[in-house]
């Protein structure tokens, strides 16, 4: 005969998890939920043609964020050029080349401490490095800032990717004579091809709302600039200011900027996602 | 371990001995692998048979740790030599796995890969080349209608024809085969096994194996290894007849391993 006692004491303590484990899951959620609905409600009815054709007004002036999306776009899009492939050769080394080195494991543990360093501290070691050398705010400092960001997250994600890809396709490619280069660039990459796009779309998607980079260096700009070497607007830093002001106008458009950057990170976590869906199958 | 006379000798192992880190996977194996006949490895399950398989391609260089010691002589060089450039000696000792491994690219470009690393050809060659190893490994009927779809569309079997094929199209001059069929189903198997026979025709085969069947039916030639050395080596109607040692014997009829 069965212990029964023992096995309903085992269905009560399940049932006990089960419920705390879904009351901890739904709270998470539920707050994000808040969030997303707030953002909805107030950005919504703020978000107009003219946030996309007009400048950055001054208080009490209707405008729009025109100059702050495209700053940001450019900035981000810098970034990302220049980050990606140092990216993606790092992790590279680190997956492929060096997997047993020495000089791995430190670059490993680098990476880990770049990863998770505050974005504040990028932004003012780029301003001490760049900023204060150029004696000016600019594009190019808020570009380089959003890099150092980006470069650790492309590493870890394609070191990740490429551990993925089983050890027999490497052998499978250079049993037929071919070199590393050839094994790497034909056989690996494009095995983890989706894995590594979608850490670039995450890179993309963490430095969107970056705002203390690139306090200190792009800072801002109240006027259509596509001087790299002037300050640039930025989505992030005019929220920032935006809403930080006691001005009703430049509330409304701090709204519609939250908004517009977080359906972008959305959007950008979504596809994210599905690649990498689509890469299991 | 006495070689038959008219055979000549493809590669030739002496004193071989091989090292993971500190554990010793081979020891002191000394054994010919005669050109155009198929040797099959047999023996249980970490007795180091695939072990000196990979050795043969030097494919265990790929990893930290792993040595090997002694002598390997393809055509009479020794191929543990560091001097050797080890992507031309596996060009000319290919290598196909237990599990089916094509590439994330399509049929077409999977065996096309092989050809282009050491060879320039017009497209039109190429298609010849891609056709005829597909061919050869008896595939070409079944995917000759969707050569640009993945090669991992394919069921397990095709996978390693597919394999098999890629290896062939590259014009090795011996082909390794790390128990090639243990995956598969019963009439993937079959095909491999005509496969073997056919291939031997021009090319050097060794083969790891733990189906005794499959090792009596499709090779001239079997070693039995057991705890890392090579326990006996003859013609494999000898070896499966009347072997010459006590554990042979038990292997091969299934009372132990």
């Amino acid at each position: 005969m069965k212990n029964m006692a023992r096995y309903r004491r085992r269905k009560r303590g399940n049932a006990i998890f089960l419920t705390l484990s879904t009351f901890s899951a739904l709270f998470g959620l539920a707050w994000l939920a808040v969030i997303l609905a707030a953002l909805f409600y107030r950005g919504l009815v703020d978000l107009t043609p003219a946030t996309f054709t007009e400048m950055t007004p001054p208080p009490g002036v209707p405008g729009g964020l025109l100059n702050a999306i495209v700053g940001s776009l450019i900035m981000n899009g810098l970034a990302v050029a220049a980050g990606t492939p140092l990216g993606l050769l790092a992790g590279t080394y680190l997956a492929e080349y060096g997997r047993y080195t020495r000089l791995s494991f430190f670059v490993r543990f680098v990476n880990d401490i770049l990863l998770s360093a505050p974005s504040i501290v990028t932004g003012l070691f780029v301003y001490e490095i760049i900023v204060v050398r150029m004696q000016s705010f600019s594009a190019i400092a808020g570009a380089a800032s959003l890099m150092v960001i980006v470069v650790p997250v492309v590493v870890r994600t394609t070191e990740n990717m490429l551990l993925l890809v089983p050890n027999g396709l490497r052998e499978a490619a250079a049993a037929l004579g071919a070199p590393r280069s050839a094994i790497i660039k034909a056989v690996t990459w494009r095995a983890a091809r989706a894995g590594i796009l979608t850490g670039v779309l995450l890179a993309i998607a963490r430095i969107s709302g970056e705002t203390a980079p690139l306090l200190f260096t792009a800072l801002n700009n109240q006027f259509w600039s596509t001087n790299l070497y002037q300050p640039m607007a930025n989505l992030p830093v005019v929220i920032f200011q935006f809403a930080m002001s006691p001005y009703e106008g430049w509330h409304e458009l701090a709204w519609a900027g939250a908004l517009l950057t977080t359906v972008a990170v959305l959007g950008l976590s979504v596809v994210a996602r599905i690649l990498e869906s689509s890469k299991r199958n | 371990m006495e070689a038959s006379v008219q055979e000549k000798t493809k590669i030739d192992v002496k004193n071989l001995s091989f090292f993971y880190g500190t554990t010793q996977a081979l020891k002191d194996i000394s054994m010919p692998i005669y050109d155009r006949k198929v040797t099959a490895f047999i023996g249980p399950s970490g007795c180091g048979k695939s072990t000196l398989l990979r050795v043969l391609n030097r494919i265990y260089e790929l990893y930290p740790n792993q040595r090997a010691e002694g002598e390997v002589m393809l055509d009479g060089n020794d191929i543990l030599n560091t001097k050797q450039d080890m992507n031309l000696l596996r060009s000319r000792v290919g290598m196909v796995f237990q599990k089916p491994t094509p590439f994330p690219m399509t049929i077409y470009d999977n065996i096309a890969f092989g050809i282009k690393l050491y060879e320039r050809v017009s497209r039109s060659e190429l298609d010849g080349r891609v056709e005829h190893a597909l061919q050869r490994a008896a595939l070409w009927g079944e995917v000759k209608d969707k050569l640009h779809e993945s090669g991992l569309s394919l069921s397990g079997g095709q996978q390693q024809r597919l394999c098999i094929a890629r290896t062939v199209a590259t014009k090795p001059e011996v082909i390794l085969l790390d128990e090639p069929a243990s995956a598969l189903d019963p009439i993937s198997t079959a095909k491999i096994e005509e496969l073997i026979d056919e291939l031997v025709k021009d090319y050097t085969i060794a083969i790891v194996t733990h189906n005794m069947q499959q090792a009596s039916r499709t090779s001239d030639y079997t070693a039995f290894m057991y705890l890392g050395e090579l326990v006996e080596f003859d013609n494999t109607e000898k070896v499966f007849t009347s072997p010459t040692n006590k554990r042979t014997e038990q292997y091969i009829t299934g009372r132990f391993g």
